[in-house]
């Protein structure tokens, strides 16, 4: 099992939302985040004091899949997600050790 | 006064008689005398239809005019609805989330206790009969105004004209909490307004509107408040906030508007609020009222439009902030001018209120380094300097037959009234800035003037009201 970490621009989440539900993907976690990245921050005047805004809102999503489905969701993600501007955030793969489907107590890949 | 063209005498019979017809009630209740003339009746409504005092043996003598006193007393609480909620709308979306419930809170303390101020002594001081710096004290407590009319306007009620004042006497000092925002305690906060209009606004009021000197003497005109409430605001504000010192981390951490929302909100409500202002200051509902309600109407307008547009050009994009700056500078421009200037005028005044005040914000605001929080002296003493000023400029006998054509400069080349003008606005910014700083100085020997510096990090809405504006 693996454990996908998306940062993904806001604007995005339907759209990658939708794609993953097409591939068959049952169970997402979304958070709105700040941070930076290669993106650094955007400016913002009032009254001519310009204000630097240096933590960009983005939304992480989180996704537990099996290891055979990892390429299909990245390939889903990154098809979506993409704009080709900067900003367009980044996507981890991590091993996940086990789940349970708190519910009926399943493990492994029949809880995801 | 408005003057129309006399109308035939049977046009003047026809309106007299619906008069009659619609206000029978009122005319009964004066207890007129049988032996009254009709003729003499009739002119005491022709003078109630003109804005005319009645003779004082007339058979309407004291009654208050419907008309005039129901735009009065809508005009006083929309003066009122300018504080709360606008300015505390305005002021509270520009600072940062941890201080929104600060400003209402100032601004509704200020509100309570001008009130107080202003039944105990203020309406005395600035409207009584007195000297050429202020009223006397015949009317301490409100005492001896009443609801009949005739005491300062000839048709309304007495008490509706001390309500009147008294929102000006809120708004004022409560425009002075934008330049101190996010760094005053409440409490000297209100010792510093209770002092304060003890020093400036009740002399100024009395010395502009209530026969003092700047009208009586120096010949000077200030049609709703440009010098009484803007100039005095303003200024003070920024001796304050200069006395005061910058907000903790100025110039380094990020102090954004919280809510944009609520400034844009709080803009539309000053605009709407500002015609009881401005055409309320005329005292009836007569012509020169609908000509202050006209070009108060163009300067706000043209004032947003003007700095939006300075926005776009200077910055590439026009923003809300900078629409709702432009068009609280055409309103505070105009102020001073909005009753004796023609339409046209007041175009010229909104395209001054968007330039001008968006140089003194944008530009010289940086260079300066000074933090006036909200931009009061920006917009306000900046703005109502100007609008002194051109009102010495722009003042014409054809929009007012209370202007002396033989002063002024549209109609006769005169500069006499520019002069007058120039001089009151020079001797109300000495007198504003030093009452300033010396209460300033009382306020800061006995309670203090800031909050402690984790107090002022933290934010004051938890540290001096114990509440949050926002739980979520």
């Amino acid at each position: 099992m693996k454990l996908i970490i998306a940062i993904i621009k806001p604007y995005k989440l339907e759209e990658v939302k939708n794609a993953l539900a097409d591939i068959g993907v049952r169970g997402v976690t979304a958070t709105e985040v700040k941070g930076f990245g290669r993106q650094k921050g955007h400016t913002e005047i009032y009254r001519g004091s310009e204000i630097s805004v240096d933590f960009v809102t983005k939304v992480k999503l989180e996704i537990a899949v099996t290891d055979d489905a990892v390429g299909a969701v990245t390939d889903a993600i990154v098809r979506t997600a993409q704009t080709g501007k900067i900003g367009d955030g980044k996507l981890f793969v991590l091993p996940l050790e086990n789940a349970v489907r708190i519910r009926t107590g399943e493990t492994g890949d029949g809880a995801l | 006064m408005c003057r129309s063209s006399s109308p035939s005498r049977a046009r003047r019979l026809a309106v007299c008689l619906i008069a009659l017809i619609s206000f029978p009630a009122a005319v009964s209740a004066a207890g007129a005398p049988e032996t009254a003339k009709l003729e003499e009746r009739l002119a005491a409504l022709e003078a109630y239809v003109k804005n005319t005092a009645p003779d004082a043996a007339a058979s309407l003598a004291g009654q208050p005019g419907p008309g005039h006193n129901g735009w009065m007393m809508t005009g006083t609480a929309l003066v009122l609805f300018m504080t709360l909620p606008g300015l505390a709308l305005f002021y509270g979306g520009l600072v940062r989330r941890k201080n929104v419930l600060s400003v209402l809170a100032q601004c509704f303390g200020i509100a309570g206790l001008a009130t107080v101020l202003w039944w105990a002594a203020g309406f005395s001081l600035s409207f009584a009969k007195g000297g050429a710096i202020t009223g006397g004290l015949d009317h301490v407590f409100l005492n001896g105004v009443t609801s009949r009319a005739g005491g300062w306007l000839p048709w309304v009620s007495d008490n509706v004209w001390a309500m009147y004042q008294l929102t000006f006497a809120i708004i004022t000092p409560a425009l002075i909490v934008g330049a101190i925002a996010e760094r005053m305690k409440f409490s000297a906060i209100l010792l510093f307004v209770t002092l304060w209009t003890f020093a400036v606004y009740y002399p100024f009021a009395h010395m502009m509107w209530g026969g003092g000197w700047f009208a009586e003497t120096l010949g000077a005109i200030d049609f709703a408040g440009g010098l009484v409430v803007h100039i005095s605001s303003g200024f003070s504000a920024l001796a304050l906030c200069l006395f005061l010192g910058p907000r903790l981390g100025y110039g380094r951490e990020k102090m954004a508007p919280h809510s944009m929302v609520l400034c844009g909100v709080g803009t539309a409500i000053l605009w709407v609020g500002w015609y009881g202002f401005n055409a309320g200051s005329a005292g009836a509902a007569d012509g020169i009222a609908a000509n202050a309600f006209t070009t108060t109407t163009l300067s706000a307008a043209v004032g947003g439009f003007v700095w939006g547009l300075l926005d776009y050009v200077f910055k590439g994009k026009p923003s809300v902030l900078g629409i709702c700056s432009g068009i609280i500078g055409g309103l505070a421009l105009v102020t001073p001018a909005t009753g004796y200037i023609t339409p046209n005028g007041a175009m010229l005044c909104g395209v001054v209120a968007g330039a001008v005040p968006y140089l003194f914000c944008v530009k010289l605001k940086a260079v300066l380094g000074y933090d006036d929080a909200l931009d009061t002296f920006g917009v306000h003493a900046v703005g109502g300097t100007l609008g002194i000023l051109l009102a010495g400029l722009l003042a014409t006998s054809k929009a007012n037959p209370g202007i002396d054509p033989a002063r002024s400069l549209i109609d006769t080349g005169s500069w006499k009234l520019f002069g007058a003008q120039a001089a009151a606005a020079g001797i109300a910014i000495v007198w504003s800035v030093a009452a300033t700083l010396a209460i300033a100085w009382i306020v800061k020997k006995t309670t203090g003037l800031r909050p402690s510096k984790d107090d002022e990090r933290i934010g004051l809405d938890i540290t001096d009201h114990g509440e949050e504006g926002y739980i979520d």
